[in-house]
């Protein structure tokens, strides 16, 4: 393989990597966009959706697209249930009450993972998905899971926008986002669409774990390190901001895989952050802060 | 209003006080006497002889401790099936470390408080540094079951042999050494690439052994690469291997991204050539996660193997399938050793007295499950490795070969 | 405390004597709790492992203490901690360990390090606020961490295994320093300063607090304290590796504070003192231990989200009446909630 051909393999390397940090940026970026929390248990409902396509298909043997939207939806009740009972009571105290909640979520998840299906990683069953690879290009290689990941997150992501954009739902949501007391006086059960905000957040949080679970292992820590990262790409996109997220997953994504091939891999994990910090003394609003005012 | 905040203030305060007395109470008292300077004493608590064990039940070594944990077990159960150690009856105390230095210090000092007269632990390096520094100060003998790096047994610092600490498993060293040879010898490779666990210095170890010995013996080192455990993702360094174009792969990491490297590097990137490792390939989760197909072709340097022919062998494999409906890997094995070996110095001791037990150890000669033990100056046993070989026809990993030291 | 009440007489109104007076019976309480458990372990009363978690509270004491300084006093919220524990403990290492320096040195020189982390944080990052200063200091933590990791010199991710310096004695009396120094700076017009900036930054720089000084002093101040702890920890523990002092790590000493109650010196002390002593009561259980910590963190931000003591302080003239200082007039770090 050439230079070019390595520089193109390592690309794709990195799209599949973005896309999951993309569906994750996307929950995290709606609710902040509504509530101004970081909602830090959004990296274990990821790990959760990861969990039920395990059992949905090791256990119960469901097919996988079954298993895939099951997980979905147990996932974002999931969401409306830690937003109902953690969040909602503590509406009116001051933010930081609500984030220190958002850290005990989180902790408590994870936590209760390892007791309830040991901290030992697991991995889909073997014939979960067809597996096939394609190569192109004199040797660059992507496999029908890639392609998975990548006509998921399109799929998804799209669907999103047209949601936020074109529906009813979609519209409350952006003026809940606006403001949520002008709203709350036009009409609009602020409940109700912050509930749905979070149920939707963690629909595409359990697709990227039901994702990651068919080519990685699972375990109960594994949305930790994911769950910061997307964060940091919900900030890079500019928080807030739909296509934000997306792009931002995106880079990150890319990024990290050309950190790798430049021989740095044991930075790979700092670079998140060093972009983190970067873009908040830097440009604290994104990159497409300033242009989008519009927030979700 | 300021009467009744202080009065609040002051409850608060004393309830918080009592509460904190009566936790750390039970939660130090649990064993009740038994300072923890006594170093055992002559006469353990009244006909029975207390051993503590501080593996890892928790964290990411979790899976080498509890296995390791159902081989003392197991052990200690033999033993006093059979009476005991001298008459006295084998009490065990279990610890969990949490796979960290601090939680094995913690672990550690739990059994030193409980009046144990010797320690079994822990399953890894790192813990098992900070444990030995430990109970030398307390004259109390350590014995680890895999701890494989060279600083357990012996102090960097000054060189000379930690008196309280030894190990069942051969070290970091050996493998590498051995599984070099192999490289040359058998397979005939030139070109080899290691990948290396950065965040593991056993992994360190194995590698650094490896490349000198491979490379002493006419061999070349085509390319390094390295990754750490909370890596999900080794295409970008798998695709710089097969760059590279070795003869075989060396990646002396763990299991658990061991599978993930060899889905990886098969399915994904379609690399052929043989990929080799250490003792920590081994675990059933291999298989399970990376799948038959993936491991073909590839070899591990390991402690014993289920299927060598040997009486102590047999004998152990067909309890521990009668007790736990498993196949012991290594990390059972050694713990049942580790157990074997200890409880055996206290039998010859015939005192539970830290410098008599220790004495009794360096004078072991026996034959376990791992094959026959003597220890060395620096407290590592002299005994064999073997090699073994992904049979896809079996499914399973089989038996190659034995090397000697 | 085994001090006699009745020698106080009863309230006159020489009250520049008090100072001195309570000084002299806390002091005296110290010298006596101090004493107590010293000869208690050393004779063996107190097992290794209860004299472990008495370390590891004081530990725990002296981190919980300085991170309210920054968090709970001037309300900057900070989710790397343990990265200020992991400087101080680090450079000590290397100052005492590698290099040979004297004990005391070295735990000095961890704890600069660390203030000087504080300082490198703290200045660019006062930009930020709320959440985005959270999450900046969660990553500068786990740059830290990863710089370790990746660092051969101090045993990479393996870390070091210096010898056991600190005990029983270095941690008490460090823990009641750095506990005296916190209290004094929130009970000075610095603290009140730091309180004017937790309550209303826009309001606070209008009436004439130079806000960033103060802040960046917080930080600087809580940042050296951690050092401290760090330094102790270290020397303490046989061992310690770079995810000793990661985020979770920083997670938990944040548990500590807002058990305690936020804003509270003495919420501090008593979340320390609680969480440590129900961690080695749990030390045979470390599953379910983390369960209930995370659980208790959630009910706690439900129904009593100002923590066990809420912004309430201890002073001794709640015991002795009789050292109450009468132009104090109570206590106004302590009535607001």
């Amino acid at each position: 393989m050439g230079f070019f051909q390595m520089l193109v393999q390592q690309l794709l390397n990195g799209l599949s990597q973005g896309a999951i940090y993309a569906l994750i940026a996307l929950g995290y970026t709606m609710v902040y966009g509504i509530m101004r929390l970081i909602n830090f248990a959004h990296g274990d409902v990821y790990m959760v959706g990861a969990f039920c396509g395990f059992f949905l298909t090791a256990d119960l043997h469901w097919p996988f697209p079954a298993a895939l939207v099951a997980s979905m939806l147990l996932t974002s009740l999931l969401g409306m249930i830690i937003e109902r009972a953690a969040y909602r009571p503590l509406w009116n105290a001051p933010r930081l009450t609500m984030l220190i909640t958002a850290i005990g979520v989180s902790l408590f998840l994870e936590n209760l993972f390892i007791v309830l299906v040991s901290p030992d990683p697991r991995t889909y069953p073997a014939g979960v998905l067809p597996q096939h690879t394609f190569q192109f290009f004199g040797g660059v290689r992507f496999t029908l899971n890639d392609v998975l990941f990548w006509g998921v997150t399109a799929v998804l992501t799209f669907g999103l926008q047209f949601f936020v954009q074109n529906t009813r739902s979609g519209q409350a949501m952006r003026a809940v986002s606006f403001d949520s007391d002008a709203a709350s006086l036009m009409g609009i059960d602020v409940g109700q669409t912050v509930s749905l905000t979070f149920a939707v957040g963690s629909f595409l949080a359990g697709a990227a774990g039901v994702l990651i679970g068919t080519v990685y292992q699972i375990d109960p820590l594994m949305g930790i390190m994911p769950g910061l990262k997307a964060f940091v790409a919900a900030v890079l996109g500019g928080i807030g901001i739909i296509p934000g997220a997306v792009v931002g997953g995106l880079i990150l994504g890319e990024v990290e895989s050309l950190v790798s091939w430049a021989g740095f891999s044991n930075y790979r994990d700092a670079v998140a952050f060093i972009i983190l910090i970067l873009i908040l003394l830097v440009r604290p609003s994104g990159l497409f802060g300033s242009t989008a005012k519009e927030k979700v | 209003m300021y009467r009744n905040l202080r009065n609040r203030a002051l409850a608060s305060v004393g309830v918080v006080a009592v509460a904190a007395l009566v936790l750390t109470g039970c939660g130090g008292a649990s064993s009740g006497s038994g300072g923890g300077n006594s170093s055992g004493g002559g006469s353990a608590s009244g006909g029975s002889i207390k051993i503590g064990v501080a593996l890892e039940n928790t964290g990411n070594a979790a899976s080498y401790g509890q296995s390791g944990w159902k081989g003392v077990q197991m052990a200690a159960e033999e033993w006093n099936a059979k009476g005991g150690i001298n008459g006295k009856k084998i009490e065990l105390d279990f610890q969990d470390t949490k796979s960290d230095p601090t939680g094995a210090t913690q672990a550690t000092t739990k059994l030193l408080s409980d009046g144990v007269v010797a320690i079994i632990g822990s399953s890894i390096s790192s813990p098992t540094i900070a444990m030995a520094k430990l109970v030398e100060s307390r004259q109390i003998p350590l014995i680890s079951p895999t701890a494989t790096n060279a600083d357990v047994t012996v102090d960097p610092d000054t060189g000379k042999t930690r008196q309280y600490a030894f190990r069942a498993c051969f070290i970091d060293p050996f493998q590498g050494q051995v599984m070099a040879k192999y490289d040359l010898d058998t397979l005939h490779a030139k070109k080899a690439a290691i990948i290396t666990d950065v965040g593991e210095d056993y992994s360190k170890g194995l590698a650094q052994s490896f490349e000198q010995h491979f490379t002493q013996s006419g061999g070349q080192i085509v390319d390094k690469e390295s990754y750490t455990k909370t890596d999900q993702d080794f295409r970008a360094i798998l695709t710089k291997v097969k760059q590279a174009n070795p003869d075989v792969v060396y990646v002396p990491g763990y299991y658990n991204q061991i599978a993930q490297i060899m889905k990886e590097a098969r399915s994904q990137l379609g690399m052929t050539m043989p990929f080799e490792g250490g003792d920590g390939w081994d675990s059933p989760t291999l298989l399970q996660n990376a799948g038959a197909s993936n491991l073909v072709n590839t070899y591990y340097t390991n402690h014993y193997s289920s299927d060598d022919t040997s009486p102590a062998v047999q004998n152990f494999v067909k309890a521990y399938k009668a007790k736990y409906n498993a196949t012991p890997d290594s990390f059972a094995a050694l713990g049942y050793d580790a157990a074997q070996i200890l409880f055996n110095a206290i039998k010859n001791a015939n005192s539970t007295k830290g410098a008599d037990i220790v004495a009794a150890l360096e004078k072991t000669d026996l034959d376990v499950v791992s094959g026959h033990i003597t220890f060395n100056a620096q407290h590592d046993p002299v005994k064999a490795a073997v090699i073994l070989k992904f049979d896809q026809a079996a499914g399973k990993y089989v038996f190659d070969s034995k090397v000697n030291p | 405390m085994a001090t006699q009440p009745a020698k106080i007489p009863a309230r006159t109104s020489t009250a520049a004597l008090y100072p001195w007076r309570s000084m002299g019976i806390s002091i005296l309480g110290m010298v006596v709790v101090w004493g107590v458990v010293q000869w208690l372990s050393q004779s063996g009363v107190l097992n290794l492992f209860i004299t472990q978690t008495l370390v590891i509270m004081g530990i725990n004491v002296i981190l919980a203490v300085s991170l309210n300084l920054i968090t709970g006093v001037t309300g900057q919220l900070v989710l790397g901690h343990a990265a200020f524990m992991g400087l101080g403990c680090y450079f000590a290492a290397i100052l005492t360990y590698k290099m040979g320096l004297p004990f005391p040195v070295g735990l000095i020189g961890g704890g600069l390090v660390a203030g000087l982390g504080g300082l490198v944080i703290g200045l660019p990052t006062l930009r930020l606020r709320g959440d985005y200063l959270a999450i900046a200091t969660l990553g500068f933590g786990e740059i830290l961490r990863i710089v370790y990791q990746n660092w051969d010199y101090v045993g990479g991710a393996v870390g070091m295994s210096p010898p056991q310096l600190a005990n029983w004695t270095w941690v008490f009396w460090l823990a009641v320093l750095s506990v005296l120094i916190i209290w004094h700076l929130v009970d000075s017009s610095h603290g009140r300063a730091l309180q004017a900036i937790r309550e209303n930054e826009i309001a606070a720089e209008a009436v004439g607090v130079a806000t960033t000084r103060h802040k960046v002093t917080a930080f600087i101040i809580g940042a050296f304290f951690a050092g401290i702890a760090g330094g102790l920890y270290g020397f303490y523990n046989y061992a310690f590796q770079p995810s000793s002092f990661d985020f979770l790590h920083s997670f938990n000493i944040l548990v500590l504070v807002v058990l305690g109650g936020l804003g509270s010196i003495t919420g501090s002390i008593v979340g320390a003192v609680v969480v440590t002593a129900l961690q080695a009561a749990l030390q045979s259980y470390p599953y379910i231990q983390n369960v209930i910590f995370a659980l208790l963190l959630i009910l706690m931000m439900l129904f009593r989200r100002q923590g066990l003591l809420g912004r309430y302080e201890f002073h001794l003239s709640m015991i002795f009446p009789g050292l109450r200082r009468e132009e104090k007039g109570g206590h106004s770090d302590g009535a607001r909630s």
